[in-house]
């Protein structure tokens, strides 16, 4: 193999696995505006805020240890998370969603946004600024395997994401299309009216939505935290979610996932091929403007659901 | 109460009434802080506000302030936000009894942006070892001060430790050099003198932005990976700097080809690395370690006090090392300003010709409580970067410490001096200044 085509080839897989990073976090953006038509702008907040909370359960120096004078188990520290996440999305139901029902898109995003700064002011407090390395035993650093047989640089932890994404996703789908909770969701994701009209409770919907919502956002967060350590910078991961979801469609959980790999090896190859053209680091407005070609084109996106307005 | 106490009651209130206003009225040294503890750069910005405050509370506690007058330390929050940290500016310059004596923004945005304000609200501005690199020119950045040493020293000196390494300067002949820099008027300050010595010694630069904040940079190192470069330099601060080591050991980089800034060598860019990151390199212009005299006291009169803003066994750390000789020097200048000035009720423009006469021995550093903490650093009035020494300290991952292990290196100022003296000719015929005479 050439080392040019060989190069291509890490730049592609590469790309894909970054996307599946950016796929994991578009999800918890999918999953909101799905079920209740919100566009989360706390969606990277929650997964620094997931990642916070879990850090402090596991780890030494950690508040179960400073209190308790022990940490928990990785799988209790998971499970114990997840439980935090709930609590979040029953006193976000509680504390701002309820008062906002039958308000516009616009309000509910604004509201969103508000919820992000106090979802990180409270992080800030409770937790702490400092940079947290976040050990949950995941694999790091390269395949060894890949870079010495076949001279291919893959990260580890990468390979592990884009198994997580795939099993994710395959949850996600039996549990919207097989489970009670998830047909209601999508009856709610249709039409509130008449979901409301046979009995579904919006306010439950919407603690569970924002529930699942919230552990995928702990999914992303362990990523992306075992990548660079858990720090307040990780709620920025949105912005890297946003064209995934332009592209692959608000309401489509594959969509989050094709939209993610797409973005990622078009603004892997954008930056190397054409990056020296413009002095280089193009490739975050790069995944921008290849979202902004494809709402010209699809405005629903790759897999949305087709916009139709009756006048 | 019986009237005779109600009496001594009253007639002791009159008595201390004009005491308690004389003791309101009391002159304070205002020192404005424009701090990040907020926002994706805080883990660095708040070890460098502790060890900054922390050096300003025991001179309060041990010493009632500077020459006995007390200090009015006044933070505001930027977080590392070029209009914050203005917002911060015009809201604090004016707190009375001083006003602002000095400001150091910890920022080179906000820093840039500072440059014009500074010269209009007689205010000096030390932007210590960052910011604005041919404001090391006095006669025409008169209020702006980064010494002492700016980015472009620390470019030669890198430069001079590589060929060092490969067995002399003339020996970087055909040798690749990467930087990877933040994206920014910060990250890219290096490029020019990198650029000017790439041409004189014969070494190719491979330039390498990366955007903020630097979570993903993986286009950035596969194309180290393929261009293989014998040395990488990096311009990096905050997220940025863990992942490029992270990503740096991932491709199986040499740690000790690998050399950040003094921005990229702290405690937190290389802890998330584990043992990947040993042997990394990074530029300093101080010692890391609490092993000195002031740290002791500020344990002592600080920390024993539960007055301390940090917490007790982070004391030390690269950051709050450097907020801390950031606020020796910048207490030496007041100090001086006001030996100069016969007078302890200094403004910002005196403290600003305190600044140009500034002279910290190591003699004065030993008093200080710090012998061997840094070197000497003398500033005059056309040249307000000081001594431009560096010296590189390396990371030992096992030990988590890290540790000096260079001598400290002269800048080479024939490649700089030309660089500072064009740039800031530029900057005074941009903006109608006529440098004044330092003679």
């Amino acid at each position: 193999m050439s080392p040019d085509f060989l190069f291509f080839l890490e730049i592609i897989v590469s790309g894909l696995m970054a996307g599946v990073m950016y796929s994991l976090v578009a999800l918890g953006f999918v999953l909101i505006f799905k079920a209740s038509g919100i566009f989360n702008f706390a969606q990277g907040v929650l997964c620094l805020f997931a990642a916070l909370a879990l850090y402090d359960f596991i780890a030494p120096g950690g508040w179960v240890d400073r209190w308790f004078g022990f940490t928990l188990p990785v799988w209790l520290g998971i499970i114990m998370t997840a439980g935090v996440m709930v609590i979040v999305a029953w006193l976000i139901e509680r504390l701002v969603l309820r008062y906002l029902v039958n308000q516009a898109p616009i309000i509910l995003f604004m509201a969103t946004i508000g919820l992000a700064y106090v979802l990180e002011g409270m992080g800030d407090i409770l937790f702490g600024s400092d940079v947290k390395p976040l050990d949950i035993g995941l694999p790091q650093g390269a395949s060894d395997y890949m870079l010495d047989t076949f001279g291919l640089y893959v990260e580890k932890l990468e390979i592990v994401a884009a198994f997580v994404a795939a099993a994710l996703v395959a949850v996600l789908a039996v549990f919207f299309q097989k489970t009670r909770i998830g047909r209601a969701l999508r009856a709610v994701a249709d039409d509130h009216q008449a979901a409301l009209s046979v009995g579904i409770s919006l306010r439950t919907i919407w603690v569970i939505v924002w529930s699942v919502a919230g552990i995928v956002a702990m999914v992303a967060g362990i990523m992306w935290g075992s990548k660079s350590g858990v720090q307040f910078s990780l709620s920025l991961i949105a912005l890297k979610a946003l064209p995934v979801l332009i592209l692959g469609g608000f309401t489509s959980v594959p969509g989050a996932i094709i939209g993610g790999l797409i973005i990622g090896v078009g603004e892997k190859l954008a930056e190397i091929y054409v990056g020296p053209l413009f002095g280089g680091a193009i490739e975050n407005w790069f995944a921008y403007m290849l979202a902004l070609a494809f709402l010209l084109v699809r405005p629903q996106g790759l897999f949305g659901e087709k916009i139709i307005e009756r006048v | 109460m019986k009237l005779t106490t109600l009496a001594k009651t009253v007639a002791a209130a009159a008595i201390a009434m004009p005491l308690m206003t004389a003791a309101a009225s009391a002159y304070e040294l205002v020192i404005p802080t424009l701090d990040y503890r907020t926002g994706a750069y805080a883990p660095n910005g708040i070890p460098f506000a502790n060890g900054f405050t922390d050096y300003l509370t025991l001179l309060n506690n041990r010493d009632g302030g500077i020459n006995g007058v007390m200090i009015k330390h006044v933070a505001c929050e930027t977080a590392y936000n070029t209009k914050q940290g203005v917002e911060c500016y015009e809201n604090t310059k004016n707190t009375e009894p001083s006003g602002a004596l000095v400001y150091q923004p910890l920022s080179t945005g906000i820093t840039y942006q500072l440059i014009p304000k500074s010269a209009v609200d007689k205010i000096p501005v030390f932007s210590m070892g960052y910011g604005r690199t041919s404001a090391a020119n006095g006669t025409v950045f008169p209020w702006i001060f980064n010494f002492p040493a700016t980015y472009w020293d620390q470019a030669t000196v890198f430069v001079q430790y590589i060929g060092d390494k490969e067995g002399g300067m003339d020996k970087l002949k055909g040798k690749k050099i990467a930087l990877v820099y933040h994206n920014s008027a910060y990250g890219k300050e290096p490029i020019r003198t990198l650029q000017k010595m790439s041409a004189k010694y014969g070494f190719s630069l491979l330039l390498l932005p990366v955007d903020h904040p630097g979570q993903e940079q993986k286009a950035t190192w596969l194309q180290i990976r393929r261009e293989r470069p014998d040395w990488t330099l990096m311009w990096g601060w905050g997220v940025m700097n863990q992942v490029a080591i992270k990503e740096a050991a991932s491709i199986r980089y040499p740690m000790d080809h690998f050399i950040g800034v003094w921005w990229s060598g702290s405690e937190n860019d290389v802890e998330p690395a584990g043992m990947a990151a040993n042997g990394y390199l990074s530029g300093a212009f101080h010692a890391p370690g609490d092993k000195f005299p002031l740290h002791d006291e500020i344990k002592k009169y600080v920390y024993d006090k539960n007055q301390g803003t940090g917490e007790r066994e982070r004391i030390g750390e690269v950051l709050y090392n450097r907020g801390l000789v950031a606020a020796v020097w910048t207490v030496e200048a007041i100090r001086k300003a006001m030996e100069i000035h016969g007078t302890k009720e200094v403004r910002g423009e005196q403290v600003r010709d305190g600044f140009e006469a500034l002279d910290v021995s190591e003699a004065r550093l030993k008093e200080l409580g710090l012998p061997g903490f840094t070197y000497a650093v003398k500033i005059t009035c056309a040249n307000h970067q000081g001594p431009g020494k560096v010296a590189l300290q390396q990371w030992n991952a096992k030990a988590k410490q890290w540790k000096i292990v260079t001598k400290f290196y002269e800048p080479l100022s024939d490649i700089t001096g030309p660089l500072i003296a064009e740039d800031s000719a530029q900057y005074a015929k941009e903006n109608g200044i006529t440098p004044r005479s330092c003679n």
